[in-house]
């Protein structure tokens, strides 16, 4: 039997770290993430994890890569500006292929923005926020409970994937309370990274398994010696820019992602088969959409919801398939057209695709959802 | 050449190194490997971080847990792994730019925190790995290729502004005198809580070569010259101390340790 709580999403996300395990948290206060830091420095000692409150956002990331080379599954939060400066050292873990959760609870931007609103506008930076090339996975969850079972999925995904996982959460959900059915532990998967299998005279740390293209990792305290770097490297981690060398480090990064696309993607289709009209939302907008998408099929109208868990990768398969028969796709967010831009690139233009942006501060309200389908119907 | 012990610590399939000859950094990485023999540091259990400059590419070099992580930051990454796993030793070697300036907030708050840490402070003055740029240590008056007329900033006295920011052990020395470097580092590896060992550098490449001190052996009679220990320094005027490097162990106090603390709490919540 499930334990019921009565949780807040940012809550629900921090339980849901320390139910994968999570051991190690880093932050810095900013609305509207503070509560999972809040959460963490109440759990994690009770727990024997670490908890620190760093001086700034970069400091908290740092600690937090720091603690996962040392072998404890981490996390940290933040939210708009606190987001930007996470970005440089968010590009060594991609780089240095260290596992760790990234929550984003979004607020209006750019700069200090509405720091108390809600908003979408940080999808491309999920993807595109640090310099360079790498694979992205990000999470974007739209019910508290969500927010529980999300946070235990971006761990086991980091530790399988060995590099930065991204929540994308909004305000909105941070602060909504909702049941949450906790299942009991055992109950779900929980991936552990891969150790190496070599004694440690023969490990060669950035070796990558040809079946996964994934290097094991080891700790640092547990007998293995290497070296963490954010140069390009060879495949015993060392400097270098050799082209044939930098050439197979990058690629391999992208390409890790690329080969597990499909396991990786999730989405959730609502009476998209017959549609002729599809929404496509994510997150917290999604919850106006699909009860605007029921309230359009009472009355005899033939729309449907998509709905993507993950935004990156992003599910584009699936949308074609859907613009195969759906004629228009109507695109809310709550910025000024981001997802929008790759349902535009799924469609190939087999579909009319309708952007609908909003960036007020408020959500979609599922009358405004409705008029978007009737102009179209 | 270095004792066949201290080369078992350096990861000698990566060299040549990519310091120029006669970069000064190098007699404080042999300083360094030195004072981890005498202590008999197991490299397994030996984590050195660095940000990034000429001085952060020591770590690269060192055959223990080694850490090249952004400019400025090693301290937050090696404050990570410092509480994570406390048994292990932490060692942070860091460029001038990459302690005071970039990095400042960082060390004051690894300072503060009393977290045992030993941080090396690489100071040759001057910005060396992106071409002679003025460093916040850099002198008033010497030039740089930003300060193409002399430098006008005021410096940082890097172990006042550790001393005040709450190390435990802090003490200066110089790339002239690789004995007292290693006892240093020695006192400061063995010192429970965050230990700042300044090591004035040199850098004849982008330092000396645009103030009139070309080679490598002129650059160390030069730091040679201006430093003065801390008992001299006592009878001198503060016009007298002047572009003066004074070296000597400046602070050595015990206060409780942040993962102790850290660890203290988990027992007392878990009591509860
Ligand atoms: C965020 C960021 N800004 C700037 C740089 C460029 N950069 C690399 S090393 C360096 C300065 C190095 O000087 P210092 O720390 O004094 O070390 P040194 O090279 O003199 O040993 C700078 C500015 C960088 N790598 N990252
Ligand atoms: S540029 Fe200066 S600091 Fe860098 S390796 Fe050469 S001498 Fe050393």
């Amino acid at each position: 039997m499930p334990d019921v709580a009565f949780w807040q999403g940012n809550q629900a996300i921090a339980q849901g770290a320390l139910a994968a395990g999570c051991m190690f948290f880093a932050g810095y206060p900013i609305t509207p993430s503070s509560d999972i830091m809040e959460e963490m420095a109440k759990e994690l000692p009770a727990s024997g994890g670490r908890f620190i409150q760093m001086e700034d956002e970069i400091g908290s990331i740092a600690a937090t890569i720091g603690g996962s080379i040392a072998g404890l599954k981490s996390m940290t939060a933040s939210s708009g500006p606190g987001i930007s400066l996470k970005q440089e050292n968010l590009g060594l873990a991609y780089m240095a292929e260290i596992p760790l959760v990234l929550v984003n609870v979004m607020r209006g931007g750019p700069s200090t923005g509405v720091p108390t609103k809600i908003s979408q506008m940080d999808v491309m930076q999920a993807r595109w926020g640090c310099h360079g090339d790498h694979g992205t996975i990000a999470y974007s969850p739209s019910s508290v409970q969500e927010c529980y079972e999300i946070a235990i999925k971006a761990f086991n995904a980091a530790e399988r994937y060995r590099q930065p996982v991204i929540i994308l959460s909004d305000e909105v959900l941070g602060h909504m309370r909702e049941k949450v059915f906790v299942p009991p532990a055992g109950s779900y998967a929980v991936a552990n990274r891969k150790r190496p299998g070599v004694k440690p005279e023969k490990f060669v740390p950035y070796l990558a398994d040809p079946e996964d293209d994934i290097p094991p990792m080891a700790s640092f305290g547990d007998g293995y010696r290497w070296h963490v770097t954010g140069l390009a490297h060879n495949d015993f981690g060392f400097p270098s820019a050799r082209e044939e060398e930098v050439e197979k480090n990058i690629t391999r990064l992208v390409r890790k992602i690329d080969r597990f696309r499909d396991d990786i993607v999730e989405y959730e289709a609502y009476e998209v088969d017959d549609a002729d009209i599809v929404v496509v939302s994510y997150g917290t907008v999604a919850r106006s959409s699909i009860t605007a998408v029921k309230d359009a099929r009472k009355r005899g109208l033939k729309v449907g919801h998509f709905r993507p868990v993950t935004l990156w990768p992003f599910p584009d398969k699936e949308i074609f398939q859907i613009s195969k028969r759906a004629k228009t796709i109507i695109v809310p967010e709550l910025n000024c057209g981001q997802m929008v831009l790759e349902v535009e690139r799924a469609v190939h233009g087999r579909a009319k695709v309708i952007k609908k942006g909003l960036v007020n501060g408020e959500v979609f309200m599922p009358e405004q959802i409705s008029s978007f389908i009737q102009e179209v119907a | 050449m270095p004792r066949p012990e201290i080369i078992k610590w350096l990861r000698t399939q990566f060299f040549p190194h990519m310091w120029c000859p006669g970069c000064g950094h190098g007699i404080i990485l042999h300083a360094l490997l030195r004072a981890l023999t005498d202590l008999e540091k197991k490299p397994e259990e030996t984590v050195i971080a660095s940000g990034i400059g000429c001085s952060s590419r020591m770590p690269g070099y060192i055959n223990a847990c080694t850490v090249h992580s952004t400019h400025g930051r090693s301290l937050a990454f090696a404050t990570g792994i410092k509480l994570a796993k406390p048994e292990l030793t932490v060692i942070d070697v860091m460029g001038d730019g990459d302690c005071s300036a970039i990095g400042g907030n960082h060390f004051i708050h690894a300072c503060r925190r009393n977290i045992d840490i030993t941080a090396i402070v690489m100071n040759n003055n001057i910005y060396g790995m992106t071409g002679g740029q003025a460093s916040p240590t850099t002198p008033e008056g010497a030039r740089a290729t930003t300060a193409p007329y002399g430098v006008i900033d005021p410096s940082f006295d890097l172990c006042k502004l550790a001393e005040g920011a709450g190390a435990t052990f802090v003490a200066r020395s110089v790339v002239s005198n690789p004995k007292q470097c290693e006892k240093y580092i020695v006192d400061g590896i063995k010192h429970k809580g965050f230990s700042v060992v300044e090591i004035i550098s040199t850098c004849h490449t982008q330092f000396g070569r645009r103030n009139k001190f070309r080679s490598p052996i002129d650059n160390i009679n030069r730091v040679k010259d201006l430093s003065v220990s801390q008992a001299k320094a006592k009878d001198m005027t503060p016009e007298e101390l002047k572009g003066k490097y004074v070296t000597g162990l400046f602070v050595n106090v015990e206060a409780p340790e942040y993962t102790d603390q850290y660890f203290s709490l988990v027992d007392k919540v878990k009591g509860e």
